[in-house]
Formats: structure tokens, C-alpha cells, sequence
């Protein structure tokens, strides 16, 4: 293939990786804003979506689409149920201090890993795409015939691929208007700026902890069922998109969540992009170090007041 | 000093002396608990006692592990040479480390770390055709002699272990009494206060990044001489987390701490894999526990309920 094509189809297949790294980042983020802890287990929350979605359409067998359309909603509820569970039994007595809580949700990463692989088991196993048509996609020239349009081989989309993009746009907009124009957006806006107060004025500090770390793993969760028709389901998967969320939420400030949502198309274009041109270990090397150097000589830039 | 150094003494007579009746399964378990607690109290030197909590200590290990290791392969030296390449890879590697990241605090600090010691990970797995990625490379019997002695013998390489861990424990207990240590715990304490004092905290701090990654380097060449073993999987994040978890359990501030952390955990693992292939899940679960109901460890227990001079 010729180098404009395959750079558009790298763009494309980036389009739809970012796609799911920001809804996958915005729940890192949102959780890191209001409540002021990181949560590592946040990739184990996207592993469980993805077990969950071939759990359930592998339960309900039929058409494939009604059982893709079940898990969309089933897994990602399921999965921030879970997690205000683990919020309210674990971080809630451990007073959300931002250390332990580290080393709270490193050991709630293991446990929810562990227990995958005894149930699930070590394999990877796939989720049938509701729909699934190749397109097509035209390619335009300046050449010597003047302005021609024609049909590279190989480059083409599925119009899975293209629902992914469209679904996390949604959903994005969703959660945008979910936090400007809802009570409950001016409750978590209110309890981010400042939990004491939030709590001077009636408002449930600790549901709203309970319910924001529950939304922050659906989120994970909604990603990885968007994600799992292309990529299997398998217990390990979740390293990655802790990784790539991280550095997201870090390039775009902890808590920011336009930021996020920038940096999450920006990280996962150029992942996707790179990946496609060079191996994808030096890619995430170079990437990983550009990120601890940010956060070395930005800290307080990327952090907010908070780490002053 | 007068309670403190007989019961670390006592422990060290105590493990020479369960080299001649320990059964030979648990004799190498020791062996290796004992090298794994070396790495633990390098870890706790910045945990326990500064305060500056390292998700990356895998990356000093990692880096005293391959220093020993690569300068056998690339190099051909001897071990002797190859252990001291080892640690001076790690203390450079350290300091380096130290410089960048002493510049952030807190939770930043927490995932600086974590990140460069991902980024050594990867750059070990990028250098395939030298380390031989995940994969790793044995070192071979043959290079592992040292003054006539065959440090592949499990009762040679008891002792060997057994010299390394009563180095750093006796350093340690040293440590924490010397004016050095007694800053880095005031720096735990309260840095602003240790700094108006007139402290240098910065250059303690770091200080505490080099020793402690070098003793963990130190832990990783040894372990790399005595298993005869090296491989990417020591760099990746479980033994980031291990040393954190040891020191955890056993008392993070403690100098026995680490031992009894790491000891405790291996016969859990070791019992616990018996059962389920997913022994991390015990991890999980301790970790979980600890933070939750047992914040000191259990020589913080012991050191808040009986023994208040516990170092």
C-alpha cells in the first residue's frame, strides 16, 4: 500500500483505539477529580466489562446482536455495582488517604485479576460483532489523469468500527451533560471543589464517593464491551489501558475532564499511528518516559494545586 | 542498644544455625527469603524510614541484576567483578533515578516511579538480541565460582546469602541510629519541620533513593549469582509491588520488619499455590487487609504493644 493510504488507515484504526481510551481515561479522571485518589485496579474494572460481555452473550446465545445489545447495558452495571461495593467496604475506612488507597486498590487489582483467572481461566475468547460489513474506502490523486478517485486494496473499515467511534461520542456527551445540567452534575461539581463544604451542606459525601468510583469503573467497563468484538477477552487484558489512562489523565491534568478527553483522541491517534509504523515497544517506551518526564518537571502544571 | 543489637544478632545465630538442620526444601526457600529480605530492607530504607513511597523498585533490582549479568555475558568477567558491576550499575542508576524524580511528591511521585521502572522494562524487552527478553538468560555454573567455592552449592550459597543479609541488616541497624537515619525519620515525620530545622532534606532524601537502590541492586546481582538466573520478569511491576508488600507485612519502619514480611509471605504463597494457580490472589488480599486493619505490620504491632525500643 501506498503511504497515504496506509497513513489513513492507521489514523482510522487510531480513531477507534481512542475512542475507547477515553471513555476507559474519563473514568479514571472523573474518579481522580471529585475524590482525589487513583485507583490502580482501573484496568481490571475494563477486564471485567470485557469478561462480562462474552459471559453474557455466551448465556443468552440467539442473534448476536441482542445479546451484544444486553451487554452494553448488563456488564457495565454490573461492574460499577462492584466497584462502589469494593468503594464503600475498602476505601471509605481507610479515609480515602491518597497512599493507602494506592496500595488498597493495588491488592483489589490482584483479587479481581486472580479471581478472573479462576473462573474464566487463562484463554482469550472472542465476542461476535452485533453487525459487521467491510467497507470500502476511496482513495483521491492528483495525478497525471487529472483528479481520479480509486480503491486502494486493503484499505477498508468495518462499520463495527465505525459504531465504536459514534458510541463513545455519545456517550461522551452523555456524561458532559450528566455533570453541566443534572442535580446530581452539581452535586459531584460541588463535592470536587470542596468535599467539606459539600458535606456542610447536606450533601452525602460518602455515596457520592461510592457512586462516583461505581461510574468511574462503568465507564472502563462500557469501553471494553465496545472493544471486545475487535480485541478477545482475556484476564491479563487490563494492563494496557491502566497504562494508556494514566497517561492520558496525566497529560490532559488529573481531574480535567476536556483535558482528558483531548489527550485520550491525541495519545490513542498517535499510539494507533505509531504502532502501525514502528514496533509498538518502542512506541510505548518512548511514550511511557515522555510521560514520567512531564510529570517530573510539570507536576504541579499536570496536578493541579493539590500536589503543591 | 542494649536490647536491640542481641535480638538482631540472635537472629542471624539463629539462621546459621537452621542451615545445618533445616530439611533441603526448606533450606532453599531460606536461602532465597533471605536475598528477598535484602531487597525488602533496600526498599524499606525509603519507605519505612523516609516516607518516600516507590512503585518502581523493580528497576533497581532489575538494574543490579542485569549490571552483574550482562558483564558476565558481554563483558566475560568473573563474578566477583560482575557482582560489583552490579551495584555500581544500581547506585548510578539511582542516583539518576533520584535526581528526577525527588522533583515530585506524593501520589506524582508514586507513579514517576512506576513509570520509569515500566520504561526499563520495556527497554529490556526493546534489547532482545543482548537480554533475550522475557526469555532471560542462565548464568552458568561454571562462571559461578568465587575463590574455589561453587556458589551453585546450596550450603555455600546459604552462607552467601546469609553474608549478604547480615551486611545490610547490621548497615541498617546502623543506619537508623546514625544522624543520617535519624533525618530521614524526621523527614518521614514531617519534612517542613526537618527543613526549618535547618536540614538539607533534599539531599537526605536522596541519599535514601541511592542507598536504597542500592541495596536492592545489591539483591538483584546476588540473586542473578546465586540462582544463576536472569529475566525480564523481575523488572515487571509484581516486584514492584512485592517489597512493598513485604515490608508492609513484617512493619515498615522496623529493621527485623522486612525479614518477617518476606518470610511469612513465601510460606503463604508456597501454601497457597498448593491449592489455586492464582496465588497472586493472596497478595490481593493481604495487601487489602494490611492497609485496612494492620497499617504497621506485624512488627509494628509487636513494637506498639511490648517492645516500644524496637528500631
Amino acid at each position: 500500500m501506498e503511504f497515504g493510504p496506509h497513513l489513513m488507515l492507521a489514523m482510522l484504526e487510531g480513531l477507534v483505539q481512542a475512542s475507547v481510551l477515553t471513555l476507559t481515561a474519563l473514568g479514571l479522571s472523573l474518579v481522580f477529580g471529585v475524590m482525589r485518589v487513583v485507583n490502580v485496579a482501573h484496568g481490571e474494572f475494563f477486564m471485567l466489562g470485557a469478561v462480562l460481555a462474552w459471559w453474557i452473550t455466551s448465556m443468552l446465545g440467539g442473534p448476536a446482536a441482542v445479546g451484544f445489545i444486553a451487554a452494553l447495558i448488563v456488564a457495565p452495571l454490573l461492574v460499577g455495582l462492584l466497584a462502589g461495593a469494593a468503594d464503600w467496604l475498602i476505601l471509605r475506612r481507610i479515609d480515602y488517604d491518597p497512599e493507602r488507597t494506592i496500595v488498597a486498590t493495588i491488592g483489589l487489582l490482584y483479587i479481581i485479576q486472580q479471581v478472573t483467572l479462576m473462573t474464566y481461566g487463562p484463554d482469550a475468547h472472542p465476542v461476535a460483532p452485533p453487525f459487521n460489513t467491510r467497507l470500502a474506502l476511496p482513495w483521491f490523486e492528483w495525478g497525471e489523469n487529472g483528479f481520479q478517485m480509486y480503491w486502494p486494496w486493503g484499505l477498508s473499515t468495518t462499520s463495527y468500527k465505525l459504531f465504536v467511534i459514534v458510541a463513545a461520542i455519545v456517550t461522551l456527551i452523555g456524561v458532559w451533560l450528566l455533570m453541566a445540567k443534572t442535580k446530581i452534575g452539581l452535586i459531584l461539581r460541588a463535592t470536587q471543589l470542596d468535599s467539606e463544604i459539600a458535606q456542610a451542606f447536606g450533601i452525602p459525601v460518602e455515596r457520592i464517593y461510592a457512586l462516583v468510583f461505581g461510574m468511574g469503573a462503568a465507564l472502563a467497563a462500557l469501553g471494553a464491551v465496545l472493544v471486545v468484538p475487535i480485541q478477545q477477552a482475556h484476564y491479563l487484558m487490563g494492563a494496557d489501558p491502566l497504562l494508556l489512562s494514566f497517561i492520558v489523565v496525566i497529560i490532559g491534568g488529573l481531574g480535567s475532564l476536556r483535558g482528558t478527553v483531548v489527550a485520550a483522541v491525541l495519545i490513542g491517534m498517535s499510539d494507533g499511528i505509531i504502532s502501525v509504523f514502528f514496533t509498538p515497544t518502542l512506541a510505548k517506551m518512548l511514550a511511557t518516559l515522555l510521560v514520567a518526564m512531564v510529570l517530573v518537571y510539570r507536576p504541579q502544571g499536570l496536578f493541579g494545586a493539590k500536589a503543591a | 542498644m542494649k536490647k536491640s543489637l542481641p535480638l538482631h544478632l540472635g537472629l542471624i545465630a539463629l539462621l546459621i544455625a537452621l542451615q545445618f538442620i533445616l530439611p533441603v526444601y526448606h533450606h532453599g526457600v531460606l536461602a532465597r527469603v533471605m536475598v528477598m529480605a535484602t531487597y525488602a530492607m533496600g526498599y524499606n530504607i525509603m519507605f519505612g524510614y523516609t516516607g518516600l513511597l516507590s512503585l518502581g523498585h523493580a528497576m533497581f533490582f532489575a538494574a543490579g541484576m542485569y549490571g552483574m549479568g550482562l558483564s558476565v555475558t558481554q563483558l566475560d568477567m568473573s563474578i566477583g567483578p560482575a557482582f560489583g558491576m552490579g551495584i555500581l550499575a544500581s547506585l548510578l542508576f539511582s542516583l539518576l533515578v533520584g535526581l528526577l524524580a525527588l522533583r515530585t511528591i506524593g501520589v506524582a511521585f508514586m507513579i514517576v516511579t512506576l513509570m520509569f521502572s515500566q520504561t526499563i522494562f520495556l527497554t529490556i524487552l526493546y534489547f532482545g538480541s543482548v537480554t533475550r527478553g522475557d526469555e532471560g538468560f542462565v548464568i552458568q555454573q561454571s562462571v559461578r565460582q568465587i575463590a574455589g567455592l561453587d556458589l551453585s552449592d546450596p550450603t555455600i550459597r546459604y552462607f552467601a546469602a546469609l553474608t549478604l543479609f547480615t551486611t545490610v541488616l547490621l548497615g541498617i541497624l546502623w543506619l537508623v541510629r546514625a544522624p543520617t537515619g535519624r533525618v530521614l525519620i524526621a523527614i518521614r515525620e514531617n519534612e517542613e519541620r526537618a527543613k526549618m530545622l535547618g536540614y538539607d532534606t533534599w539531599r537526605h532524601k536522596l541519599a535514601a533513593v541511592v542507598m536504597s537502590g542500592t541495596v536492592s541492586g545489591a539483591a538483584g546481582a546476588a540473586y542473578g549469582v546465586l540462582f544463576g538466573y536472569v529475566g525480564a520478569s523481575f523488572a515487571q511491576v509484581p516486584y514492584s509491588i512485592f517489597p512493598l508488600l513485604w515490608v508492609l507485612l513484617g512493619g515498615a519502619g522496623t529493621v527485623i520488619g522486612p525479614f518477617i514480611g518476606t518470610l511469612f509471605m513465601f510460606y503463604l504463597i508456597d501454601l497457597s499455590s498448593g491449592i489455586t494457580d492464582a496465588y497472586m490472589l493472596v497478595v490481593g488480599v493481604v495487601l487489602v487487609l494490611l492497609t485496612m486493619f494492620a497499617r504497621n505490620g506485624l512488627m509494628g504491632i509487636v513494637r506498639e504493644r511490648w517492645a516500644k525500643w524496637l528500631p
